[in-house]
């Protein structure tokens, strides 16, 4: 089968271990008002390309992935989950490090048809990048569009089939930064024995070219970037909730 | 072995053929010292260091202020011999020697081209003495005067319309390096006899290359003994082989200064000398004659002044190359051969300069780097890479078939052997304009004359692929055999009135020469093919019918992307252009080969050039070296590493170059790749009882950098 694939990345250094070949997938429900790549939101746009196309792509260059492998991004990767599946089960046969970034909003328990998906998937998955935007509801709902008892619900998914999670977060100046939503944040993260890594990014605004490109209003238009200082405190912040919450536990 | 030669500075050394003929890689190969442990040796700058490189930088601001020149010889023409010994502090220096009599004074050098040296002064705020120009207008014939009495009006047209430019025919070639590291080793008088021993080898018939061969090589003794003078005057007797490494580095300095004093070449490289000198450091560490603490002194001062050397020249020169460059290139580290790296820790000394000077452009330290270096080497240098921005990465494994392994970097990426390979620098011919030639038959685009021959031009709406690389192989023959053949005239000029009578002392007698030509704008030509062949091309006119700009309809793979579909075009223009170089008489029986790195003249070649088929505007920059056009690459950057790398280095054998930037950011976190291991979660360091230093270090040790990534092992 083929995936609507909006590009690919052949140095990707910042989105899983070592030096990745990323391949970013066309599509995405959400509408994070950060969002820097609003060019990936369309469905079934983009260039229709098969797996074994994209792991050819991959093996010209396969010296460089040593240490690293592919992640695969969007959009919302999930979106295209009979795709993603084909493409891991493939790379997986050649002993390639499969990384799925998503923001898991396409899960919800009970949707059995789609779960056995998803078990399948987490069968050829190495790890899991899951970006939590938001951990309250409602503020969730306000930045993204969507509430997050689904995100939530597929982190525990993830704890319960024991794959390997890096959380992200990404901050936004006075909209995810709360020192207390932060700590809760941490408490969650405590509860997932799964949980490897954390990564905190600054938010930035070199997606506000792209908007006036695609002719939409940019939605957090005067809000700052985040400084490096920023999200190394809001790191902190998490981190220090995620070990209070850890120590209690033990 | 009973040996001809025995000498006081040769204690202690292991033998070879290296001492019963001048064999450097023998003497090399049979006494260094592979080091493979990390920089933890290293020692800081003592207070004279400081001291004079403070003087040195107040020197620089003080030429910055005085608008780019401190001081200017308008009456002394440079030679080896004619200034008196120069100093920045007499008590503080370890080793001595500047290109005149002060620091920051340039000197005059009128051998390449007088209207050149009159205008480096006039250009300055400085004017010749009328004595000087009137006896190298009247008297002495100059390199330049001499290339415009051969030029053919057709290589007169192609110098003037850009098509060939850059060509070294008003100031020195440079891109000779002089194996100066045989100063320190044989001490000058051995020299001299093995000079004097070949031009006795030379008594036979007296053909034209023979009387040649005789003059040369007198040429070549007398510059030996003014190398001589020139080091009493700073008090030194290097007749005899350097006894330490204090006399080795400044033995091999001398020699490289007498070329620089002789020499204003467009590229006055050092060679690949930390190895040698490390010979002699490990001797003396042993017999205890030095500390670390005062070799690396010793390293510092001789790197400082090679960052002090300093040339005339002109605001045009300056705009060609992007600056004031000298191109004092050392080549370090690289393999054997016979498996052994060749890292000393006088390799990491080297590159500590950048810590104990701090960061600098010159000169130019060149990592060859081989994926068999050592780990320790490899860690460092990124780490140096990151904090200083100032090394230069080639790569050694490709190089070494060619060049075996005591090979050196002139410029930026042209190799040769040390003494025993020189290369005929030949600028750039620009294979943009070329294709707009071949669309307009031979009729510049900008100043609209008839400049190449007057085939048919092309006159349909739309570019056809096969029409157009038809004509544009048939203009690329033509345009090789004019640049081929000025080249030809250029060489044999300044042989005849500019000879490199040191550099080339210190080399072999038999010398393999290379041919050195290049290509501007294969980015350009590449996807300008690619538009043509898989989009649609549309010619725009103007009222005489000459093409003047293009409109391409529809996309098409560019180069830059890994895409097979371009990048072969690129190589097929390269191998075309290369073939018909090759079929030309290339001067001194030397062996052409092409270099695509155009690292900085880029914007100038680009100015020069009207719009091309691939989109790109008249004036605009072509892409530096073999560079992918600006913004072209959409893959990112392995992907257009890939494309660069396809390109055949034996059809490129004197270089191809990449010019790459990145922000720090995109290269990872914390200037490491992100591996997400276990300290990512901040482990409370006071629980596994370790304090943060240790856990730092334990993770640098067990997260592995970027570059270990690329070696794919």
């Amino acid at each position: 089968m083929a995936g609507f694939v909006h590009s690919t990345e052949s140095f990707g250094t910042v989105d899983g271990p070592g030096v990745r070949f990323v391949i970013f997938l066309q599509g995405c429900p959400m509408r994070c008002q950060y969002c820097h790549n609003p060019d990936t939101w369309k469905m079934n746009a983009g260039s229709l390309r098969s797996a074994e196309s994209l792991l050819r792509e991959y093996r010209r260059n396969k010296a460089f992935y040593a240490k690293g492998g592919i992640t695969v991004t969007g959009g919302e990767a999930l979106m295209q989950i009979d795709f993603v599946l084909e493409l891991f089960t493939l790379a997986k046969k050649e002993q390639i490090h499969t990384c799925l970034d998503t923001s898991g909003i396409t899960y919800r328990p009970g949707n059995t048809p789609y779960n056995e998906k998803l078990d399948a998937l987490m069968e050829v998955t190495d790890l899991v990048m899951l970006d939590i935007k938001h951990i309250d509801a409602e503020g969730h709902k306000a930045l993204t569009g969507h509430d997050n008892a689904g995100i939530l619900a597929f982190a525990r998914y993830l704890a319960e089939k024991q794959v390997p999670v890096w959380i992200r977060h990404v901050v936004v100046p006075g909209i995810t930064d709360d020192p207390g939503q932060l700590a809760r944040l941490g408490a969650f993260m405590a509860s997932l024995p799964n949980v490897k890594a954390l990564d905190v990014l600054p938010y930035h605004v070199m997606g506000v070219s792209k908007y006036r490109e695609l002719d939409l209003p940019y939605p957090l238009e005067g809000v700052p970037a985040a400084t490096q200082t920023q999200a190394k405190e809001a790191k902190q912040a998490i981190l220090t909730a995620y070990w209070k919450q850890k120590r209690s536990q033990n | 072995m009973d040996n001809q030669y025995s000498y006081a500075g040769w204690r202690g050394f292991r033998e070879g053929s290296w001492v019963n003929e001048i064999d450097l890689r023998s003497f090399i190969r049979h006494n260094f010292t592979m080091y493979d442990g990390n920089e933890s040796f290293l020692e800081g700058p003592t207070q004279n260091t400081l001291d004079l490189w403070e003087q040195v930088m107040d020197l620089t601001r003080q030429e910055r202020e005085a608008g780019g020149v401190l001081d200017m010889d308008t009456k002394v023409i440079s030679t080896i011999t004619s200034h008196g010994p120069g100093y920045l502090n007499k008590e503080k220096e370890t080793i001595v020697g500047f290109q005149t009599d002060k620091p920051f004074k340039r000197a005059m050098m009128p051998y390449g081209g007088v209207r050149m040296a009159e205008k480096a002064c006039a250009d300055n705020g400085y004017t010749m003495d009328p004595q000087v120009k009137e006896f190298f207008t009247l008297h002495r014939k100059t390199h330049n005067a001499g290339v415009f009495d051969a030029y053919t009006p057709e290589m007169r047209a192609c110098r003037s319309s850009h098509i060939i430019t850059g060509l070294p025919d008003a100031y020195g070639r440079g891109r000779i390096i002089g194996d100066y590291r045989r100063v320190a080793l044989y001490g000058v008088d051995r020299l001299i006899e093995d000079k004097e021993e070949q031009k006795n080898r030379t008594d036979s018939a007296m053909y034209a290359e023979v009387i040649r061969d005789r003059e040369e090589l007198s040429e070549q003794i007398r510059a030996l003994k003014d190398l001589k003078k020139m080091a009493a005057s700073y008090g030194f007797d290097i007749s005899l082989p350097a006894t330490n490494v204090k006399e080795a580095i400044q033995w091999l300095y001398f020699g490289y200064l007498a070329a620089v004093k002789e020499q204003n070449g467009a590229a006055m490289s050092l060679g690949r000398t930390s190895t040698f000198l490390d010979i002699y450091a490990e001797r003396d560490l042993a017999e205890g004659t030095f500390t670390e603490k005062e070799i690396q002194e010793m390293v510092d001062h001789f790197i400082m002044k090679l960052r002090l050397i300093k040339f005339a020249r002109t605001p045009e020169y300056n705009a060609l190359f992007s600056g004031d460059p000298q191109w004092v290139t050392e080549s370090l580290a690289g393999v054997g051969t016979c498996g052994k790296h060749f890292v000393t820790k006088m390799t990491y000394r080297y590159l500590h300069t950048l810590y104990n000077l701090g960061p600098s452009p010159e000169p130019n330290l060149t990592v060859l780097w081989s994926t068999r270096l050592p780990e320790n080497f490899k860690r460092y240098c990124a780490k140096v890479s990151i904090e200083t921005s100032s090394l230069q990465y080639e790569n050694d494994d490709l190089m070494r078939y060619t060049h075996g392994d005591d090979y050196a970097i002139a410029c930026c990426v042209s190799s040769m052997r040390l003494g025993k390979e020189m290369q005929f620098f030949g600028a750039r011919a620009n294979l943009a304009k070329c294709l707009l030639y071949a669309i307009n038959g031979g009729v510049d685009e900008v100043s609209k004359k008839q400049v190449g021959p007057k085939y048919r031009p092309i006159t349909s709406e739309y570019l056809d692929y096969d029409e157009v690389m038809e004509r544009f192989d048939a203009m690329m023959e033509w345009l090789c055999k004019v640049y081929v053949n000025t080249l030809n005239v250029i060489h044999y000029m300044h042989d005849k009135y500019c000879y490199e009578k040191i550099q080339m002392a210190l080399h072999d007698k038999k010398v393999t020469r290379w041919f050195a030509t290049g290509i501007a704008g294969l980015s350009v030509v590449a996807d300008s093919l690619s538009a043509i062949k898989y989009a649609k091309v549309r010619v725009i006119r103007d009222e005489t019918g000459l093409a003047v700009d293009y409109e391409v309809e529809g996309d098409f793979p560019k180069y830059g992307n890994d895409d097979d579909r371009v990048d072969s075009l690129a190589n097929l223009v390269l191998h075309k252009f290369m073939e018909h170089v090759r079929k030309n008489h290339t001067y001194r029986d030397s062996i052409p080969t092409t270099s695509i790195l155009t690292i900085t003249s880029n914007v100038v070649y680009g100015k020069a050039t009207g719009s091309t088929p691939d989109g790109r505007k008249k004036g605009e920059a072509f892409a530096p070296g073999a560079n992918p056009m600006h913004r072209r690459d959409e893959k990112g950057a392995i992907a257009s590493l890939s494309s660069v790398a396809k390109l055949s280095f034996k059809d490129a054998q004197d270089g191809i170059s990449n010019t790459f930037s990145i922000i720090p950011g995109a290269l990872g976190k914390d200037d490491e790749l992100f591996m997400g291991d276990f300290g990512d979660l901040g482990v409370e360091l006071s629980d596994l009882g370790l304090e943060p230093d240790d856990l730092e270090c334990n993770t640098c040790a067990a997260v592995p950098t970027l570059f270990e990534g690329l070696d794919g092992e």
